[in-house]
């Protein structure tokens, strides 16, 4: 096989990269256990825009920006550019919005579930469970022949789209800086504490995204996919990525001090395992279902998915609908309507799953 | 007879789902899939090989895919 990141060593590689970073933004300012986590970053950006006013979590991540662009960069030097849309998008909009939901009731997407562990954060196991167990009843729906049907080429333009979305997230970025004890620079809001208040050094978090969106992008690296291939296929390569994501992350969380064992006091954390576990299964079955975890999404919808970037723009809305709406969970617990809120997704996921099957159809 | 599966537009894991399904009901044979993706691809590769069959060759033409197979 050429391409070195998609063979065994190149996605083991890549893990321990990703893992490593991840630690290493967070030593560097992003919130606990949240080196990098795609729910959370695309919530920050839904707040920045305004979509919410939850006024803790607004930063437009410079680490989302970077994995659009560096997959972009990765797919047309590696002639993997394809511009292609049309399967399903109003599905994966709402399965998108719907994985947001979940993430968020569980407070992280599975790349932070994992890293949550290797930060000693035991409530994750909760949330790791449900996603597994979310991956599984996705693959059950897949050996029942669900099937979003097929995408077709398309225009260039479409798939630079979502790219040229994040390109003009950085002129805004870079045209509204954060100004001290401001919580808005006319168009963008920044939190004043809070996680959103917490974030790397902006060029080194557009550096490290752009990094991960090339490496991600050449390995196809997927933490659902990781789980969902073992289900359905015992395959193990995607999981040794995973794996070694969370072995890098655990080193170096603790070489840096950062490394905090148990359940109460976690960052950015709630104890309430069962809706921890809750979330995450709505999420599994979300990513299952739409084909890819959210940072995966955003890996396709650089190298011009446009159903990818679709599912991306449903995630950014259900995290405006999570906080306005008290879906989301708070280091309190769960959010006034989030168990609702679980349930209603749950069975629009069974709905979806149940009717777009082959032998349905 | 060569059998085929046109797995073109078809997203994760849905390729690879069909094309081990194809080999399984085959049991031995060749089979051609075309796929439009480099992951598909390098997937529907990696999950063949782990069933005992091989790639005999795979050719490009204006970024598609079609994977020659196969299994004793």
């Amino acid at each position: 096989m050429s391409n070195f990141f998609a063979t065994r060593k190149g996605i083991i590689s890549v893990g321990l990269v990703i893992g490593g970073l991840a630690a290493l933004l967070q030593y560097l300012g992003n919130p606990g256990n949240m080196g990098i986590c795609v729910a959370c970053f695309e919530r920050d950006i839904a707040g920045a825009v305004g979509l919410h006013r939850a006024g803790v979590v607004q930063y437009m991540r410079p680490e989302i920006i970077g994995f659009v662009l560096g997959a972009l960069g990765a797919a047309f030097v590696g002639k993997d550019f394809r511009p292609r849309a049309g399967s399903a998008p109003i599905v994966r909009f709402i399965l998108g919005a719907f994985a947001m939901i979940g993430a968020l009731v569980f407070l992280g997407c599975p790349w932070r579930a994992v890293l949550r562990l290797a930060g000693g954060d035991l409530n994750s196991l909760f949330g790791l469970a449900g996603l597994i167990v979310g991956i599984g009843v996705g693959t059950m729906f897949f050996r029942q022949g669900y099937n979003l049907g097929r995408s077709q080429k398309t225009y260039w333009s479409v798939g630079l789209l979502m790219p040229l979305l994040m390109v003009g997230f950085l002129v805004l970025m870079f045209l509204y800086p954060q100004v001290a004890d401001q919580p808005k620079t006319d168009v963008l809001f920044y939190s004043l504490k809070g996680p959103g208040a917490m974030h790397a050094p902006l060029l080194i978090s557009l550096g490290v995204g752009l990094l991960v969106g090339v490496l991600a992008q050449r390995s196809r690296f997927c933490t659902m996919g990781a789980f969902r291939d073992l289900i359905l296929f015992k395959q193990v390569h995607l999981l040794s990525g995973v794996v070694a994501l969370l072995v890098a992350a655990f080193a170096l969380n603790l070489v840096l001090g950062q490394f905090n064992l148990g359940f109460d006091g976690q960052p950015v954390a709630h104890t309430q395992g069962l809706w921890n576990f809750m979330g995450m299964l709505l999420a599994g079955l979300c990513f299952a279902l739409a084909g890819g975890c959210p940072g995966r999404q955003l890996f396709l919808a650089g190298e011009g998915d446009g159903d990818a970037a679709v599912f991306v723009l449903g995630m950014i809305v259900g995290a405006g609908f999570a906080h306005n709406f008290g879906l989301a969970s708070s280091p309190k617990g769960v959010g006034p309507h989030g168990i609702a809120a679980v349930f209603i997704g749950l069975a629009v996921c069974l709905f979806i799953g149940f009717t777009m099957r082959k032998k349905a159809a | 007879m060569k059998e085929s599966i046109d797995a073109r537009g078809l997203s994760c894991p849905q390729p690879v789902l069909d094309t081990l399904a194809k080999i399984e009901a085959m049991g031995s044979g060749e089979l051609e899939v075309l796929v439009d993706t480099e992951a598909s691809k390098e997937n529907v590769s990696r999950a063949v090989q782990a069933k005992g069959w091989r790639v005999e060759s795979i050719t490009e033409d204006n970024g598609e895919y079609c994977l020659k197979l196969a299994g004793d």
